[in-house]
């Protein structure tokens, strides 16, 4: 046991995912911590290799979260959200409208086209269409749903397809775009918003994003070392700060589940998945072959 | 206390209002608060976003009319936190000049404060003992000032009135000249991406070398083929001569057998044609060719003559790679007929008895003024005259 290396499964959702964790395992073996990682191409995978025992934590997605409880729980076991970054808790998604337009009531969104992210994006698709939904907007009937999906599987990690939505907004082919609002404030710095092109509609409340996941067979002692070390990483130290940054964090902290109940209820609302982690959405299935 | 605030107006954070906080912020210690004031109606809940994304906290607006109160993180010092200036950007100031920068500062501009963590890019030349000269400052700024535009510098309208024989001639020197310019612009260029960015008056003064060398090529080029010939003869011997300067791999030595020797001796041929040559134009290209070149010549003396001031052994090292260089040149021909034949020509000025004992007369005056300042060089750097006499005789019959 004493040699088998910590593994941690992870998502490629882009090349510097690679940098990351070559990093972060050259960290932990500098700490006297055997580490390794495997990379996922999507997160379904991720979970069903999770539960089938074949790496120890997974770097989970919020989305890729919930189907991991919920598989767990219908295996008669239980996932454990053990780190998480300062970037991760209390997120928020938009609703975001031209300036210019005539919107200023959520109720006023019947009858148009609101894009989103990817089919499994949970800041740029599920989350903000369930806030609506809760608002008294039934998507797909209320009003009209133009997704934008790049990279499925990926769970709305890459950017792109929350670009491409307001891009579309932008060039007044849609009425409103969900976006998170770390990129909102991106997208404006990077020019593809000019300032005051757009404004807030509508703001979801506040959830938690990526996890650390463990289900309970793993050995609690290596796991909680894990944390610790993570725990332990600081943004002085100029080694590991480049990894930080890579990452999006200033400092782990220890896991939490309370920031997932909207998404619970989003992936209920919305059938995205079942109770038991069965993947319930049908262009989504489509999408992956399933 | 007194809360400070930042008025931020109508900006919001999606048009740069993050740009006044943390102007308002970077006045604080971490653990400080600042209130924020503005009435973008996005204000407040931007930065919330804003504060997660780069460490800092919004707290409550407590009594204040802010719309959020931001206490400064750690996080945004993080990068100060063991990070060292890399000297002073003005080389005069005490301590500008580090013995050995160290490769970690990289890229960064001399004098700023490096963040560690960093890449380490291999710069192989970053001692200053081997590099470094004060006056290297003082030679870029003439060069600078010493530019020129061929375009506009050389009148190349001006009448070729001697005949094809002397044409001939004056086109087989600008032949040689340009392979040699070559050289002259390859040894440099090859060093240039070897020196340590903290040596930036030294890398200033290589890359002018070589772009003086690059515009060498082009008025010599040009003035060869002003009459419509084709260009002349580049013979085995004379590339192998330049070969070798090529093949030097030490910054010290190259720089020795390159510029001390080799366009020192330059500097007395384009003499030589400033003065000789039979048309205006060519009289013209080398004389603004003879300056730069002058220039090229005055900075390794001055870095090899500090360099033998600190490492005295040096002069060894430099008299045994003009040795060697000799014994790896004794099986070629040295300078080519073709171009003697042509300085004679070019110097007399006439294909006739009389302006080739003319020319034959100027060449012999001119290899022994190439003799005589490459002695002078030579006793510059500390050779005695009789080191410097037989070091001068070793030197390549190729003049370069």
């Amino acid at each position: 046991m004493s040699n088998r290396p910590f593994v941690l499964g992870a998502v490629a959702y882009d090349p510097k995912v690679v940098t990351i964790w070559e990093g972060f395992k050259q960290w932990f073996a500098d700490q006297g911590f055997a580490f390794d990682y495997v990379l996922y191409s999507g997160y379904e995978a991720q979970a069903e290799a999770h539960l089938a025992g074949h790496v120890d934590v997974t770097w989970d997605s919020p989305l890729c979260w919930v189907r991991t409880r919920r598989l767990a729980e219908a295996g008669g076991t239980r996932a454990h959200a053990i780190a998480m970054r300062d970037s991760d808790q209390d997120l928020t998604s938009l609703v975001l409208v031209r300036a210019d337009s005539n919107l200023t009531e959520v109720s006023q969104l019947r009858g148009r086209t609101v894009a989103v992210g990817a089919v499994d994006s949970p800041q740029a698709t599920l989350l903000p269409l369930a806030h609506l939904a809760g608002l008294g907007l039934e998507p797909g009937s209320d009003f009209t749903v133009r997704r934008f999906d790049v990279m499925v599987n990926k769970h709305g990690d890459h950017v792109g397809g929350e670009r491409d939505a307001v891009k579309a907004l932008v060039a007044g082919e849609v009425d409103a775009a969900c976006v998170i609002d770390g990129n909102h404030l991106v997208f404006a710095k990077e020019g593809t918003i000019a300032a005051g092109a757009v404004r807030v509609l509508t703001r979801t409340a506040p959830f938690d994003h990526c996890t650390m996941t463990v289900l309970d067979g793993v050995d609690r002692a290596t796991a909680d070392r894990f944390v610790q070390l993570l725990l332990s990483m600081s943004f002085d130290d100029p080694v590991v700060r480049p990894l930080l940054k890579l990452e999006g964090l200033k400092q782990w902290r220890v896991g939490r589940t309370t920031g997932y109940v909207p998404l619970e209820s989003a992936v209920d609302r919305l059938s995205f998945y079942g109770p038991d982690g069965s993947i319930l959405n049908d262009d989504y299935r489509s999408i992956l072959g399933t | 206390m007194t809360l400070p605030v930042v008025d931020v107006g109508a900006l919001g954070l999606d048009g740069g209002a993050h740009v006044l906080v943390r102007l308002a912020l970077d006045e604080h210690k971490p653990g400080d608060e600042v209130g924020v004031r503005g009435t973008h109606p996005d204000l407040a809940a931007d930065l919330v976003t804003w504060c997660r994304m780069q460490g800092h906290q919004c707290v409550s607006r407590g009594e204040s009319d802010c719309v959020a109160v931001i206490r400064r993180g750690a996080a945004s010092w993080s990068a100060w936190r063991g990070a060292e200036r890399s000297g002073e950007p003005d080389a005069r100031a005490e301590g500008a000049i580090a013995a050995r920068p160290p490769a970690s500062w990289g890229l960064a501009a001399r004098g700023a404060v490096v963040e560690p963590g960093g890449p380490e890019p291999e710069f192989r030349l970053d001692l200053r003992d081997e590099l470094w000269t004060d006056r290297a400052g003082a030679l870029y700024a003439q060069a600078l000032a010493g530019q020129w535009d061929p375009a506009v510098a050389i009148d190349w309208t001006e009448t070729i009135h001697h005949g094809a024989q002397i044409e001939r001639a004056v086109v087989q020197v600008m032949t040689f000249l340009v392979e040699n310019e070559e050289a002259a612009l390859v040894v440099p260029a090859r060093f240039l991406g070897q020196v340590h960015p903290h040596f930036r008056e030294i890398q200033q003064m290589l890359a002018v070398t070589v772009a003086d060398e690059a515009r060498h090529i082009e008025v010599f080029t040009r003035r060869a083929t002003l009459t419509g010939s084709e260009l002349a003869l580049s013979t085995a011997g004379g590339r192998a001569s330049l070969q070798t300067l090529l093949d030097e791999p030490d910054f010290a030595t190259a720089s020795f057998l390159l510029s001390v020797m080799g366009e020192g001796t330059f500097v007395s041929l384009l003499g030589f044609l400033e003065r000789h040559a039979p048309d205006p134009v060519t009289r013209r290209v080398a004389r603004l060719t003879c300056q730069d070149e002058a220039r090229h010549v005055a900075f390794s003396l001055a870095h090899l003559e500090r360099h033998v001031g600190v490492e005295p052994e040096l002069r060894a090292r430099l008299a045994r790679a003009v040795e060697q260089r000799h014994r790896a040149l004794q099986g070629t021909a040295g300078l080519n007929d073709d171009v003697f034949d042509a300085l004679v020509l070019l110097a007399g000025g006439a294909p006739t008895p009389e302006g080739v004992a003319l020319g034959w007369q100027r060449v012999q005056v001119l290899q022994r003024e190439m003799a005589d300042s490459r002695r002078a060089r030579l006793n510059r750097l500390g050779f005695t005259p009789d080191e410097s006499d037989v070091l001068s005789s070793l030197h390549t019959r190729n003049f370069m």
